[in-house]
């Protein structure tokens, strides 16, 4: 497989992904904050395509019951508890990127049945329903957080690379200051500073700027790199020679160099922040209830009896590694392909 | 000896930026320990005044920090509020249990890395290289969280790794060989975990490493003079592939100290990860500051040791 078909086919993967997590709301049989008591820790919903007296049906149903399948037999009246599962069904109302209001969901059981794909937590809630919408806020934290260290970086390393001289050796020793720094440690400890028990969407930006701060030195460093050789780049020193501004320099003819490593940093730094905010909200840091992360569904797991009892609970965790495989082949395949470029 | 010196001088100067801060950020902090008594109507506020005043929280950051920083030179970190002792003794026996888990580990990681790095520089591109490059960047994409969570369910599900803790219940009646056996057996999951977390990154640097030197001249030189492979390998190509493999080392400790964090609070290893984990959330100030400052510490003393490390293995940096 050559890096372009990596690159491509890890891409078309991604964007899919993007697609089930921004649009949770359609792709989720419930909200993720819809509560079940009757229901706590229900192992995932089975797909019958079989009742229990042989027929076999096309469109698969689940039965209301999964564990009493015997009690269902002996009633003799399974269709009384079977619900078959219904596509473009109306459901709780839901917010698509937080601006268009629908109620259609992609899929449903009739209302005394249940669906849980991938089993339902402590309160009964849809575990699958809230791996969905947890993924937009830690992709939505991975996102942000990446931006923002890339515009310091790109600040910060333009003006060492371009400039030189005792500023470019201030700004990177203070760089190295922060790469030197055992990372983790120095998230928390800027954490441990913010307020516990403020709103969730200010722990959510607060964690998200703080993450974007911390990550700044190595994508300047890498920026700087390439602004210090294309400042001395032919077409550059011709530009000056017409008597081109500092500034008019850096934006047509020194950046646009750099975008190659932009966008691979980019792509490195997004499962980056996404994992940071994954483990600060594990460690009961990071955004709390009734909002989903994947820091949070994964949090649950730091109780005994649910290791011990509940695998299903393990799904979240498990589906991360795929996702995170599709990211680091994205970015291989990237920085591969730019390195073939520029060579 | 003059890069050593200027080594020693960029690491004071980490040591104080990280205190300074540290320091700083905290102070910016809103409320502190005891601002949740005022809740309570028994406590009068003159109370938590005086509490204040007693542990020093009530005057100005310069005054603070000097008073801090004069104090952690003579080895006093101030004291902690939530467990109203001085920190200094409470971080040292977490220190050694880190420090336990993170050398085991690092030991672990290294003795593996560098024999199976070897063999598929060796090996390289046969069937065994690559399937080794297949398991480690298999290995790399698997997040360390979720590795300690598989490895938690294994040991739970399992039962034959005991979790949590580092010593049984029955510690106490045990002879001295039952002991280190009990805090083994405790061991081994935790620093597992923490080697597999930090192994697939070795390996390929070991490998790299390797591979560079196995094709330079003097190697295909010292073959053709018919010295056995063995001692072409151990005794001319790996004392040159050490060279960025201990500069490696150096950075490595940084990694290792982060993972540790996390296998630490989800194996219950009792370490300074939990320790850090519970100060945050009770706003304990100086152990938090104790904490961030003791694994500079560690990271700083990690690099000088790689530093004194390739003085003694480069002659070249003793000629500079």
């Amino acid at each position: 497989m050559t890096h372009r078909q990596k690159l491509a086919g890890s891409l078309v993967l991604l964007t899919s992904v993007q697609i089930l997590i921004l649009f949770a709301g359609f792709f989720a049989p419930y909200n993720f904050a819809v509560q079940d008591r009757q229901r706590p820790f229900a192992p995932p919903t089975t797909l019958h395509f079989m009742d229990l007296r042989g027929n076999v049906h096309i469109r698969p149903f689940v039965y209301d019951l999964e564990d009493s399948g015997k009690s269902i037999l002996v009633s003799q009246s399974d269709s009384e508890h079977c619900y078959p599962i219904l596509f473009f069904v109306r459901g709780m109302p839901y917010k698509i990127a937080g601006v268009f209001t629908s109620e259609v969901h992609l899929f449903g059981v009739e209302a005394p049945g249940h669906i849980f794909l991938m089993g339902s937590d402590a309160y009964g809630r849809d575990q699958f329903s809230r791996f969905l919408f947890g993924g937009q806020i830690s992709m939505l934290a991975g996102l942000i957080a990446a931006i923002l260290s890339l515009s310091i970086g790109i600040i910060v390393g333009g003006i060492a690379g371009y400039y030189g001289g005792w500023v470019d050796e201030l700004l990177m020793r203070g760089g190295e200051l922060f790469l030197a720094l055992p990372w983790l440690y120095l998230l928390f400890a800027v954490r441990a500073a913010l307020p516990l028990h403020i709103s969730q969407w200010e722990v959510f930006l607060l964690l998200v700027s703080v993450m974007g701060l911390i990550g700044w030195a190595r994508p300047a460093r890498l920026i700087r790199g390439v602004v210090l050789s294309a400042r001395h780049r032919n077409f550059v020193v011709a530009a000056r020679g017409f008597g081109a501004s500092d500034l008019y320099l850096l934006r047509r003819h020194v950046l646009p160099e750099t975008y190659g490593v932009l966008l691979t940093q980019m792509t490195l730094l997004i499962p980056q922040y996404v994992l940071a905010e994954v483990t600060l909200t594990f460690l009961g840091l990071g955004v709390g209830e009734p909002l989903p992360s994947w820091g949070s569904l994964l949090s649950s797991l730091q109780q005994y009896y649910v290791v011990s009892s509940y695998w299903w609970m393990f799904l979240p965790a498990l589906l991360l590694i795929p996702l995170f495989l599709v990211f680091y082949t994205a970015a291989d395949a990237l920085q591969e392909l730019h390195k073939s470029v520029t060579l | 000896m003059k890069y050593l010196a200027r080594r020693l001088v960029h690491a004071t100067l980490l040591l104080a930026a990280v205190s300074l801060f540290s320091f700083a950020i905290l102070q910016l902090a809103p409320g502190d320990f005891f601002a949740p008594m005022g809740l309570n109507p028994q406590i009068s506020s003159r109370t938590i005044a005086g509490l204040r005043s007693q542990y020093g929280l009530d005057r100005s950051f310069p005054v603070r920090y000097g008073h801090w920083l004069h104090d952690a030179l003579k080895g006093n970190l101030g004291a902690s509020f939530a467990y109203n002792s001085p920190v200094a003794p409470l971080l040292a026996v977490r220190a050694r249990n880190t420090l336990l888990l993170t050398g085991t580990a690092m030991l672990l990681a290294w003795l593996i890395a560098i024999p199976l790095g070897m063999w598929s520089a060796v090996y390289r591109g046969k069937w065994g290289d690559r399937a080794g490059a297949v398991v480690t960047s298999g290995l790399l994409t698997v997040p360390d969280l979720v590795l300690f969570l598989v490895l938690l369910l294994v040991a739970v599900r399992t039962g034959w790794f005991p979790t949590g803790g580092m010593v049984s219940a029955v510690f106490g009646d045990l002879n001295v060989w039952n002991r280190v056996k009990d805090i083994a057996e405790h061991l081994f999951l935790p620093a597992l975990g923490l080697a597999i977390a930090t192994l697939p990154p070795l390996l390929r640097h070991v490998r790299s490493a390797m591979i560079e030197v196995l094709e330079a001249p003097f190697i295909r030189a010292a073959r053709a003079h018919g010295i056995t492979e063995r001692r072409v390998l151990f005794r001319y190509a790996l004392p040159v592939a050490a060279n960025p493999l201990i500069s490696l080392f150096g950075l490595s400790v940084a990694t290792m100290l982060s993972t540790s964090l996390l296998v630490e609070v989800i194996l219950s290893w009792p370490g300074i990860g939990p320790l850090l984990v519970d100060a945050i959330l009770a706003k304990d100030v100086y152990v938090v500051i104790g904490t961030v400052m003791l694994s500079s510490v560690f990271l700083v003393l990690g690099s000088l040791f790689a530093d004194l490390l390739l003085f003694a293995a480069d002659p070249r940096m003793r000629v500079e």
